[in-house]
Parts: structure tokens; sequence; C-alpha cells
């Protein structure tokens, strides 16, 4: 039979570990990364609809190179090149050595403030002109304007977008596997792997994967009906 | 900075004897190309499938097309890999599991279909909501007209929807041609693996992946070049987007 020797026991007995250490770096990384990666890409949006020539177009370089590119590429990338960018911040003689969770948290802030940037610049765009104008006549400064009038509407009418592109984020952090970094999956692989319990380790993982990511979708789904309700 | 650059390293012999390290990463770009082209159709494919069935005026069509997308959206593309690759042979009678482990070229196989199975759930939500765009009075036209459902799409709906979707369909080719990085965790060494394995031979970090970069870049350039030539040549009269 297919699960005749299909093993509950490995997975009863890893689950601390899984969830403790694993589930624990996957939803710490996901948290952060999105709360990084909303604050650059927003500046990265502002930087492109400025309308300062230079700063827009070296953000619209950075956003255009990044969404070129395969995550397990920058991945790659910013594992090998955050020690050196440590060393030349901090001015020490070799390569700094940089923790698993600080250099994929740095990755992925890099890496989804591209994706972010563009859902805000959408959401920034979506606002009328009159708002704009109307607190520019009330004699608020251009940062003013922006914090307190466009900004709030623009993030409220893209939060379904926006937590949409977070559960991407969740399922994405689990490419970390590629430079060995223990997330929730790492740590499923490394059980899988000692105890030759792939079958059950991977089909847990995903069991796992699956309900989260159907029950986030399925709370964007409602938020985003309760939102269309109000306007 | 005590990074040593070596921008020569390109034309040096690679450890295998095969030829130099830009021939390995060309090697590289070959499979990409390859893997993607190959999941794009397996997306195209089941992808228009299920996209329409999700239109479908039959309530059981729709709920199978809904769970389909589900099913391959709320799992991590590495997930899914692992599934086809070390789950799959193992729960198949032992005689499939064992010729599906003996297969040649394993990862090849395993990362277009599984990555072109993660893609058509996005293809299909994107010519469901090209069908969805389509005014009512199309299908209705059609309907009045005598057609059966497949005359329909066929005829009707499926030469529109397939044309307004174009643009986000380039989107989503260029996702897969990304996503078949992945497919480095099953051992495909394509365009990231081959540049893995350069830094890897050669410690030559920095230079293996910006060529892997300008490598992709252009792969981005060419495709969205002959993208906007079909989408000009398909584009509907009358529309925004035609003449």
């Amino acid at each position: 039979m297919m699960f005749a020797n299909f093993d509950f026991d490995v997975i009863r007995r890893s689950l601390s570990y899984l969830f403790l250490e694993g589930m624990t770096f996957t939803l710490t990384l996901t948290a952060l990364s999105t709360l990084g990666g909303l604050v650059f890409g927003t500046l990265i949006a502002l930087m492109r609809l400025s309308g300062l020539g230079l700063a827009g177009r070296i953000a619209g370089l950075y956003v255009d190179l990044m969404r070129s590119l395969p995550l397990v590429l920058v991945i790659f990338w910013f594992y090998f090149l955050v020690p050196y960018i440590g060393q030349w911040l901090t001015g020490a003689a070799r390569p700094i050595h940089v923790g698993a969770f600080a250099s994929s948290l740095i990755t992925f802030i890099m890496f989804e403030a591209a994706y972010f940037s563009e859902i805000m610049r959408a959401g920034i765009q979506s606002i009328s002109k009159g708002q704009p104008a109307a607190a520019q006549a009330l004699g608020l400064t251009y940062g003013q304007t922006m914090r307190y009038v466009v900004l709030p509407q623009a993030f409220r009418n893209m939060l379904p977008v926006l937590l949409t592109q977070t559960i991407v984020l969740f399922q994405d952090t689990s490419l970390v596997y590629v430079v060995s970094i223990p997330d929730f999956l790492g740590a499923a692989s490394i059980v899988a792997q000692r105890d030759g319990r792939l079958v059950e380790m991977y089909l847990f993982a995903a069991v796992v994967y699956f309900i989260i990511c159907c029950f986030a979708s399925f709370g964007v789904r409602r938020l985003q009906a309760r939102i269309a309700i109000v306007r | 900075m005590n990074y040593h650059w070596n921008w020569h390293i390109f034309f040096e012999p690679e450890p295998s004897g095969t030829g130099t390290y830009l021939d390995m990463l060309l090697s590289g770009l070959v499979l990409t190309i390859e893997t993607a082209l190959f999941a794009w159709i397996i997306a195209l494919v089941f992808g228009s499938v299920v996209g329409v069935a999700r239109t479908l005026p039959s309530k059981f069509a729709a709920a199978i097309g809904f769970a389909y997308v589900e099913f391959f959206r709320n799992m991590p593309l590495l997930v899914q890999l692992f599934i086809w690759f070390f789950v799959l042979p193992e729960l198949l009678p032992r005689a499939w599991g064992l010729w599906l482990k003996q297969l040649p070229h394993a990862p090849f196989y395993t990362a277009s279909i599984g990555v072109g199975l993660f893609m058509s759930a996005r293809v299909a939500e994107q010519l469901r909501a090209g069908i969805g765009s389509l005014p009512r009075g199309q299908k209705q036209a059609a309907i009045a007209l005598g057609l059966t459902t497949a005359q329909t799409y066929a005829y009707v709906l499926l030469p529109m929807a397939f044309r307004i979707v174009l643009p986000p369909l380039t989107s989503e080719f260029l996702n897969t041609i990304k996503n078949t990085s992945v497919g480095i965790t099953i051992g495909l060494i394509e365009l990231t693996g081959e540049a893995r394995s350069m830094q890897e031979f050669s410690f030559q970090v920095f230079e293996a992946y910006t060529a892997a970069t300008v490598m992709y870049l252009l792969l981005n350039i060419v495709v969205v070049a002959a993208m906007r030539v079909i989408e000009r040549g398909v584009a509907i009269p009358g529309y925004i987007a035609g003449k």
C-alpha cells in the first residue's frame, strides 16, 4: 500500500523543532521583510514619482533590475555581497561575518522593496489630483501631504494587494534553502534527511504551507469584499 | 576591499575540461531557455483548460477549476518540486517509482512539469479575468446564433480573451523563466546553477553572478521585444491597443 509504512511519529517527534525553530524563523523573516520592504518600497515609489530626474531614474532602474532576476540568484548575490558591504560600512580589515538571519533579512527587504514599490506607486497614482492640491492649499508641506493625506489612502486602497504580496513573500522565504538556512522547510528537510523520511516530512511541510496560505488568502478576499463595500 | 577581480576568468578552462567558464554559463542559459519553454507549454495548456473551466456555466467544472488553482497557488514552488521529485516516486507502485527515479534528465522533466503546473494556476487566473472582461453581449450573441458552448469559446470568447491577456501573459512567461532557477534545488544545473558551480570552482563569486545577471537581463529584453511584436500583430482593431 502507498501509505503502509507512513511514519506519523517522525512528524510528532520533530514538531517542536519544526515550529519553534523553523516556523518562527520563517514568520519572523516574513514579518520583518514585509515591514522593511514596505518602508523602502514606499521611498522608492516616492523617488520615482518625485519628478527629480536622476533619483527617479535610479529608482526605476533598481526596480527593473530586481524584477528581472530570479530570487534564487538574488539570494546568492546578497549572501556573498553582504559581508563585503558590511566591511565597507564598518571599515573592517576583512569581510565581516553576517548571521544567517541578518543575511536573509537584508536579501528579502532589498528584493521585496522592488515589488512593494510598484504596488505603492499604483496606490499613490490612484489618488485623485484634488487631494494633494487641497493639502497644498491648506499649507501642508510635501512631506506632510504625503504623510497625512496621500500615503494613508494609498496604503488603504492597496492593502489587499500588499497582503497578497506578503503571502507570496511567505512562500518565497522557503528559497533560503539554497544557502542552507533552516527556515520551516529547511528544518523539515534536515529531519527528512537525518531520519530518511522524505515522504512524511515534505508532505507535512506542504500541508502546513497549504493551510496557512489558504487561510491567509481567504482572509484577504474577505477584507477585499469589506473594503469594496465601504467605497 | 580585498576581493580580487579577474574578468578574464570567463575565458579560462573550467575544471571538467569541456570548455571555458563562459561556455559553461552559456550551456546553463540554454538549459534555462529549454526548461522555461517546456514549462510554458504545460502552463499554457493546463492554464487554458482550467481558466475556461472556471468560467463555464457548470458549477462542477467551476469548482474543480477553483480547487486546482488554490492547490497550486497555496504551496511554495520549492515544496511542489520536492513533492514531485522526492515524494511522488515513493507513493507510486514500486516498478513505476523505480522507472521514474532512473529516468535520464529527471531534474529537467521534474522542474519543467513542476514549474509548468505552478504557473498554470496563474495562467488560468489571467485567462479567467480576460474572459470575464468581455462584454456579456458577445456570449449572448453567440448563443443566439445557435453556437454550442464549445463553439462559443472556440470562435468568439477565446480569440478575444487571449489577445486581451497577452500583456499579463508576457509577465507570466518572464516569471516562468525566473522560476526555473528553483530547479537548482533538485539538481537542475541551469543558468543560476552554472553560475553557482563557477563560483565554487573558481572562487570568482561576483564575476560569476554578474555574468548570470547580464544573461537574465538580456533574455528578459529579448522576450519583451518579441512579445511586443506579437502584441502588435494580434491587436484587436477598435481597442486602445489596436490601430
